[in-house]
């Protein structure tokens, strides 16, 4: 059986599958921070907090979908260079499209970002003075609020932010298409549609996500 | 009309090769782009000059052997139709065109334009067969394959491995061509017998051979003078994962 996931095809199958674990994360995460326009962030993040033992488990796997993903994509995108070591004088491109060829650059972005985010976020150690931990709220709760809104009235963290998630989106855009491909869940009929369908989830994760900072920016979302 | 070529010259596998400019002229919109390579051909000996060395035989488009990228594109601008079987009246006077030839790790360049394409016979090899028996020749309607797989198969069946597929690919990958041979013989009662073994010797044999994986660009289908469709590399997916199931 690990014989068979070591093939080209079974390689494939494993980025797809890691790839979907992520996207339902991505969603998730997306659902959780809404939560800011109703003034429930700082009791979502407790409750989060209040599940540790839970919460601790979802990161170890969340950690080792993602290790796998980017591993496989780094190795995946290796052989494939060298599969093809000259390039044509003159190349028309027919299909592909800028998502689709540059996968392992918007991968390896949003691994950065994500590695920005969780020091930023998580660790809280990037802007140690508006931390969560350094200010509790009327109920003796980390002030999740205040980090996140005072972070994101600074321009530059919501650029960082917002350019980011369209570098995920871009990611997106080809890896939920090519995931169905992957793991056969594709047929003539259903080419097309899935790959409007991964445009328009795209498009919808990147508003949500990227609607957080702006709105922040705007002065619409305030501490 | 009158062409100036780009034209990729190299003299054996261990040259680097490069790009040659040659004139073509006096050339009909009604000649194959092939007879235009003959024309000039014909010019370059009178010359005392190398021909260009290129691939073809059917010049019919269906065996599969003439390969050059025309401006960047395998088989050149018409769609679904091979270098033979485009006519020069898909360009016009003074245009210029680059000829190059498949460019994969699996496919090494021997003289100019003709590349070695034995890695796709030791993909068939691998896997593009069946089990029948010895013996009295069976009844030929004595098995019944329902119309919509028997259509599958044959649709499956139009690849000539060409490996316009593998040349159009960014990764280099033969995904296309294995998930052709794949499913003409998965889609069919007598390729029952491999089907396990056949899909994942297929896919071995593509990495030994030095082909890249499979990323969807979908480069391939674009490109496919047959119109071979990707939906066939998610029927190998398909397969691939039913062979896991012990
Ligand atoms: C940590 C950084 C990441 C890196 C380095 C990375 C890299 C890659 C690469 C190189 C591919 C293309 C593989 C190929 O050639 O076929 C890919 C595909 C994919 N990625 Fe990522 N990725 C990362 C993060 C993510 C995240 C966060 C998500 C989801 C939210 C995601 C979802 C996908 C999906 C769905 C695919 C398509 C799988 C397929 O082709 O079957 N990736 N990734
Ligand atoms: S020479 Fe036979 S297909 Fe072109």
């Amino acid at each position: 059986m690990f014989k068979e996931f070591k093939t080209t095809v079974g390689k494939k199958l494993i980025m797809a599958l890691t790839g979907h674990l992520l996207i339902i994360f991505v969603i998730a995460h997306v659902i959780g921070n809404s939560t800011i326009y109703f003034g429930g962030l700082n009791s979502y993040a407790q409750h989060l907090h209040d599940l540790a033992p839970l919460v601790w488990t979802f990161r170890s796997v969340m950690l080792i979908t993602l290790l796998i993903h980017l591993l496989l994509g780094i190795q995946l995108t290796l052989e494939n260079r060298a599969s093809k070591p000259d390039t044509y004088a003159v190349k028309k491109s027919l299909r592909a499209t800028t998502a689709s060829r540059n996968m392992i650059w918007t991968g390896a972005l949003t691994g950065g970002f994500l590695l920005y985010h969780l020091l930023h976020f998580t660790f809280q150690v990037t802007n140690p003075d508006i931390s969560a931990r350094a200010n509790l709220d009327s109920l003796g709760r980390p002030d999740v609020m205040v980090m996140v809104v005072s972070s994101f009235q600074n321009i530059i963290i919501s650029l960082v932010y917002i350019v980011s998630m369209a570098v995920v989106a871009l990611h997106l855009v080809h890896g939920i298409q090519s995931s169905f491909q992957s793991l056969g869940l594709n047929n003539n009929k259903t080419l097309g549609i899935i790959q409007k369908a991964g445009l328009i989830v795209s498009i919808i994760l990147f508003a949500g996500y990227a609607l957080i900072p702006l709105s922040i920016l705007v002065g619409m979302v305030k501490g | 009309m009158n062409l100036t070529l780009f034209v990729w010259r190299q003299k054996g596998p261990e040259d680097p090769g490069r790009l040659k400019q040659l004139e073509a002229r006096d050339i009909s919109p009604d000649m194959s782009f092939l007879e235009m390579l003959d024309l000039v051909n014909e010019d370059l000996i009178k010359q005392g000059r190398d021909p260009i060395v290129f691939d073809h035989d059917c010049r019919e488009g269906i065996c599969g052997t003439c390969s050059q990228v025309i401006n960047g594109v395998p088989h050149g601008p018409e769609e679904r139709t091979t270098v033979c079987q485009l006519h020069m009246r898909n360009f016009k006077d003074g245009d210029t065109i680059y000829i190059e030839p498949w460019k994969a790790k699996a496919f090494p360049v021997i003289k100019d334009l003709i590349v070695d394409r034995n890695a796709f016979e030791h993909i068939i090899q691998s896997g593009g067969y069946i089990s029948a028996h010895t013996g009295g020749v069976p009844d030929a309607n004595a098995i019944l394959i329902a119309k919509h797989d028997a259509d599958t198969a044959m649709d499956a069946a139009e690849c000539i491995g060409c490996g316009a597929c593998v040349a159009a690919c960014p990764n280099g990958s033969a995904m296309l061509f294995a998930a052709a041979k794949v499913t003409q013989f998965a889609v069919l009662p007598q390729g029952a017998v491999e089907a396990k073994k056949r899909v994942n010797s297929m896919i071995s044999s593509m990495k030994k051979e030095g082909f890249g994986n499979c990323s969807n660009h979908y480069e391939c289908q674009a490109v496919c003078p047959k119109g071979i469709k990707v939906s066939f590399i998610a029927k190998l997916n398909r397969e691939f994962i039913a062979s896991l199931k012990t």
